[in-house]
Formats: C-alpha cells, structure tokens, sequence
C-alpha cells in the first residue's frame, strides 16, 4: 500500500490545519477577504475545515471605494451563498471623517490608506486573530513570513523578533489588545493555486479571464481606465484584451495582455510565464522595500 | 495536464544551511535558475540591486535575503522559504543561516526537512560549522542528509580529495544518529552536477543534485504504523440536518486509521469504533499522516481539544515526566531550573516546571557538558520537566509529532524552546 498525498493535497491539509487551530486558539478571529484568487481559496478551504458546520468566523472587506465593480458583486454573491457575515471596512467614509488623507497627483493611489482602515476595523471589532491569503512566494518580505504572525498593540510587525514555528505547533498566545496575522496559505504558489481552483472547479471573478477592457500604459504597465486615475495628457486609451493575474484597487493593479480565457489556459500561461504576478503592481514598485515598509505599519 | 501533475507530484522540504563564503546562495540561485524558477522581473530587481552596490555580476544571494537589515549586514538572519518545481516534485526550501549564533533558526527550518543539505568547501573539508549541522539534522532526524561538496572546480576535480573528506565525513557522523547519507561532488558556481551532469568528474557514477532530490524516496519519511489522532477542534454544526453530529477535527500524526477500525480514547481509556471519516473531498475510507480530516465515532463520547484516538493494543506512553533534548531560544532570559513554562506538545497545552538539568551538548563536539548548567540562546541540553497534567507522548526518533515539544516563557509569550522526547 502507497501512503502519497500529492504535493496539492498535502498543501491544502496543512492550510485546513491552521485554519481550525485558529478557531480552537483565538477567541475572535476573522478572515480578511479582498475577492480576490487567494482570499477565494481561503474561503473555500475554510468552508471544508468546519464542513458541515458553518465557517466560525466573518469576512472583513477593506473596500478603498476604488474597486472593480466585478470585485463588489462577486464578493456579496459569495457571502450570500456561504451565509457567511460580512464586514465592511470604508476607506472612503474615513476620508469623509478626515480620518486619513487622501494622496494627490496622477499616482495617487488608496492603497497606503487601506492600513488605517484595516487596523481600525480589527480594533473595533476586537479581534484577536485576523486571517490573510498572503504567501510566501509573492514577495520577498513576505518570504520570512510566520503563519502565525505576531502584532503588537499597534499593529506593528517586527520582522527581526519572530516567534520560531516548529513541527506542528503554533504558539498563539498573546496579551490583550494585541493581534495576530495568521497566514494558512504561506506555502502555495501562484501555480499551486491555480492548479487547486481549477481541480475544485471554484468559480472565481471574471477579471481573472481574458476580456477586452480600456487601458492605458504607464511606466510599463497596463492599467484600467476608470475615473479614480488622473491621466496625463500623453497617455492615451485603447481597448486591449487582458485579464488580471492579482485584483486589488482599479489604481494600482496593473492588466496583462493575455488571451486565456478558461482556467486551463491560465495553468499554461503561468507555468510558463517569466514575471511574478505582483510585476504589475506599482504599489510594490515605490521602492525596494516598500512591501516591508508596509507590513511592518500593519499592511496585509 | 492539471489534473495529472495534481496527482503524480509530491512535496520535498529540504533545508540548507551556510556561511556567507561557502556557496550556499549561488547553489540556491543555481537550483532555482536551472530550474526556470526565477522571474525575470525579480532577475533583473537584483540586477539593479547588484549594480547599485557596485558588485561584481549579479549577486544571487539577494533573492534569498529580504529582509532590509539582510541586505544591510550582507547576511541571512531569519528563514527564509524559496519554492521551486519540476515535473516531478515541487521543492520548498527553508533557508537558514550557518553562523552558530543562529542554531534557533537552523533548528526551525530543519523540524519540517525531508532531506538536509549540508555544503562543505572542498578547499577546507569537513568543518566545525559542517559538524554543526550534521549534529543539528541528527538531532531533529531528518531522514537524508546530502552532502553536496563543493568548488569542485577550486581543486582540479580531485577525486582523492572528494574521497578523503567524504571519509573524514563519515567517520564523524558514525557518531551521529544519522539515516540515510548521500555524498556528491559539485560546483554551484559552474553547474557541475546541480542540474546537469558534469563531464569533469568521470570519476563519480552516483546522481546529481538535482535527480536525487527528485528522487530520493521520502513517502516513508511519515510514522504508518503507530495510529496517533490527536484531537485539534470539535465540529458541533448545531442545525437540524445534523442535528447529533460530533466530528473531531485533527491531522494524522500516526498510523493508518480506517473507517470500522476499534479505536482506544485517551485520557478516559474507553474504547469505540470509528464510524465515518471525512476528508475535504468527502468521505474516506481511511487516512493517513500528515491529512486533515474529520473522524466520527460509533458512540457518543465527549472527546476534546486535546485528547487523542489511538489503538487499544498500541499506546503512547501517558506521562507528567518527560525527559527531553532542549534547544534554547531566548535571547533575553537563560533556561531557569525550577523554572516554569506553557508546554505545547500536539493539540495540548499544560504548564510544566524544570525539574533537572542533566547536562549541556557541545553542538561542535557532541561532548557532554555536565558541569555547565547555564544554558543560554542557541544552547542544546538534556532537560527533565514534569507536566502538569499527563501528555500522549512518543519518543521523537518514533514519531516527530507526538515526540515533539515547545516552551512558550509565561510574561512574554515567546517561544522560548524547542524539545524532542527521548
């Protein structure tokens, strides 16, 4: 007899197992959720390690107000058929309430913004654990990334003074008022991912597909024409086909030129590929930690 | 295509270890490069990066050290997890610095390896930094060790030199609790048999680097024969259609448990069968380390987080004393005898108070130390602890999930130290 589990399989029983170690170890945990791929696998492997009872935990959306209108109605279409809770944390009204700054000029962009937001919807909802779909392949901060991951009580990451994780065990404890960053699927790839959505046949939002849209070029990147950028005078619209390998907020998320339209067509493209998927996202480019810079101020 | 790579590839974690000067960055770059695992966006950030500094050609080692003060210092600090893949297995590496000031890191990334891979520098031999690591992949067991020796190309591809440090090696790990040893002659810099095999080393017949990490046989790296269920999280779904369910939710970290098998519940001793198990495409007729799955029980008892469903005929030992190998993690604090700590040990947690300290290993000789009772960041020493309430424990050679432990210190909440049962 053969005891082999398939390197996906063995992925997703270690992501299951600490999705219910959170459940059994934190008092109020909830599962960050941005609609996009990875946040989808999250909720798709959290509804099979509490099946048949019902995820024990709500959603959060940081919504910038800057989304892909196709983000929004995915998002309520999936909380609806899972029954889950949802949470909405409002960049915009936080800006109304002069709670953050909005940037200005042709690069300005919400997603700095997003922290404030994120770490004060964490404060007001008391929770002690906050689950992400970040992983460890996407950046190279994130590369040194716990799965569980400690935050003090300003929500600050300490990348030097890490807890050391070990065989199976995951040390959650903590004090009142401080949080965790739990990160269930710290060890899939981009391809891993694929390859399991494709497998579990999950729906996931069209902007992944290839479909003709307005973009524009800047800086060597494509981005969607949407009335929440400032264009300059010499960048001009034309309509392409693309799709989008990462979604985030319309500002900052860069579309590629691509005709894979089904999942198998991904699964290709990817496979073969020469850019990571975050290639596209200026927020990345602004300097050669930025990614860094923001975890440790409390970013995703 | 998706569908046959998600059943034929397996996973391999392996761990390396080095020095800034031993080549344990290029051999990295090498593998992932031949692989066509590096991005060219990410190729040409190091690029920049390597130019920048004024260095010559692209430094590799930038794609493994992210952190801002790493590429201040020039050094790994922290482990860092690189993937890559080929056709038949996907890799993840747990890349940890060598330097001994940072034992706690290499013992981290080596508590999840299927396969260490310990770099000697073909001009200086075995090293007091390559016992280090043999010592430290004995210690946490990993089940193959592959000693890649390396800048072949430094000595004119000698097999005689090859020979003598894969004898010096040997004679040293004779001493060792060490499985399974693989010796291969290399070059990161050039290539010589990382991917490719080299034509300057007629001499060695064996595999390179590569094919043996494609092919070393890990499927049995797991404990098949000894049923260990440790219970993590019970699923009470509390609505009509399952109105009586009660799943224990946990990961298998022994044996073979099939649907019908009677089965001994630990702390109570009862005894049942299992009715059902569920895994996350449905029902299974058995499971097996390391699946997450759901077991149900033919009757109704009440298991919780803790417990443990093993076989009547086949039990771990059920203990308030345990006898351990401890490494120290605390920077702050030394091990404080009479001390007390949270003990985590599978999905229980208890306190524990340090009994006795029996002596201190020098992780460079394997001498026992049994005047030096200080045990300080980064040491290794024989503790006995008594719990306060009995664990389910096996020795860690038996089985790396049930022989395994952490200390977490009672006012930080740090993991303070990790310990393998004797």
């Amino acid at each position: 007899m053969d005891y082999n589990l398939s390197h996906i399989k063995e992925l997703e029983s270690e992501s299951i197992f600490i999705l219910r170690e959170v459940a059994a170890q934190f008092e109020n945990p909830v599962l960050m959720f941005s609609g996009g791929k990875d946040s989808i696998l999250m909720v798709h492997l959290a509804y099979k390690a509490f099946f048949p009872a019902k995820v024990p935990f709500p959603l959060l959306h940081i919504d910038t107000g800057h989304n892909f209108p196709e983000t929004i109605k995915f998002r309520d279409d999936l909380v609806k058929k899972i029954g889950a809770k949802l949470i909405v944390g409002s960049v915009q009204e936080a800006i109304d309430k002069r709670l953050v700054t909005e940037e200005k000029g042709v690069n300005a962009s919400r997603n700095g913004l997003q922290t404030a937001v994120l770490l004060e919807s964490l404060e007001n909802g008391k929770y002690d654990a906050a689950l992400g779909g970040a992983r460890r392949d996407e950046e190279k901060a994130r590369a040194k990334e716990r799965f569980f991951s400690h935050r003090d009580e300003f929500g600050q990451w300490d990348p030097k003074n890490q807890r050391p994780e070990l065989w199976n065990l995951f040390n959650g404890i903590h004090h009142l008022g401080e949080h965790f960053r739990i990160f269930p699927i710290s060890n899939w790839t981009e391809l891993d991912v694929w390859q399991y959505l494709a497998h579990e046949e999950v729906d996931l939002p069209s902007l992944y597909y290839a479909h003709e849209r307005d973009v524009f070029e800047r800086d060597g990147t494509l981005l969607a024409d949407c009335d929440y950028i400032e264009k300059k005078p010499e960048e001009k619209v034309f309509r392409e086909t693309v799709r989008c390998r990462t979604i985030g907020d319309m500002t900052c998320t860069g579309v590629w030129r691509s005709t894979a339209a089904t999942t198998a067509d991904i699964i290709e493209e990817v496979a073969t590929t020469r850019m990571t998927e975050r290639g596209g996202r200026t927020d990345d480019k602004r300097s050669e930690t930025s990614m860094e810079d923001r975890k440790k101020k409390g970013y995703f | 295509m998706a569908d046959s790579q998600l059943i034929d590839s397996e996973l391999l974690r392996f761990t390396t270890a080095g020095s800034v000067d031993d080549g344990k960055s290029t051999l990295i770059g090498r593998l992932l490069y031949d692989s066509k695992s590096i991005f060219q966006d990410q190729y040409e950030q190091i690029e920049r990066i390597s130019e920048k500094r004024g260095e010559e050609g692209v430094n590799l080692a930038l794609l493994t050290d992210g952190l801002k003060s790493e590429r201040e210092q020039g050094i790994t600090i922290d482990v860092a997890y690189r993937y890559f893949a080929t056709p038949k297995r996907k890799f993840i590496i747990a890349d940890t610095p060598g330097h001994i000031q940072y034992t706690r890191n290499m013992v981290t990334g080596a508590s999840s390896a299927n396969v260490a891979l310990i770099l000697i520098d073909a001009r200086n031999g075995v090293a007091e930094q390559t016992r280090r690591h043999a010592i430290i992949a004995s210690l946490l067991q990993i089940p193959h060790v592959v000693v890649c020796i390396n800048k072949m190309d430094l000595v004119d591809y000698d097999e005689n030199i090859y020979n003598r440090i894969q004898d010096d090696f040997e004679k040293f790990a004779a001493k060792l609790d060490v499985i399974d040893v693989h010796f291969i002659p290399i070059s990161a810099l050039i290539g010589d048999n990382v991917v490719h095999r080299s034509t300057e080393t007629p001499w060695y017949d064996g595999p390179t680097l590569m094919y043996y990490l494609e092919n070393v046989h890990i499927a049995s790296d797991h404990n098949f024969i000894d049923n260990r269920f440790p219970v993590q999280y019970v699923i009470r779904p509390y609505n009509d259609e399952y109105h009586d369910y009660r799943g224990y939710a946990g990961r298998v970290a022994g044996g073979v448990m099939k649907k019908g098998d009677e089965v001994m519940l630990l702390p109570s001793g009862f005894t049942t069968k299992i009715k059902m198990i569920q895994g996350p495409s449905g029902e299974q007729e058995r499971a097996f380390p390391p699946e997450s799955v759901t077991v149900l029980l033919d009757d109704d008892f009440d298991l919780s987080r803790g417990d443990m469903i093993v076989r009547a005929n086949n039990k771990p030992e059920i203990t308030q004393d345990v006898e351990i190998m401890l490494v120290w993690f605390d920077s702050d604090k030394p091990l404080q005898l009479k001390g007390k700590y949270t003990l985590m040990h599978t999905s229980q947690q208890v306190r524990c108070v340090v009994k006795e300290i029996r002596y201190k290993l020098d992780i460079n000789s394997l001498h026992r130390l049994e005047e030096e009772t200080d045990i300080h960041m980064n040491d290794v020493a024989r503790v006995v602890l008594r719990t306060t309430k009995p664990l389910f424990v096996d020795a860690y050679r038996k089985n790396r999930i049930t022989g395994s432990l952490i200390l977490v210190d009672e006012g930080t909440n740090n993991t303070v130290g990790a310990g393998m049962i004797i």
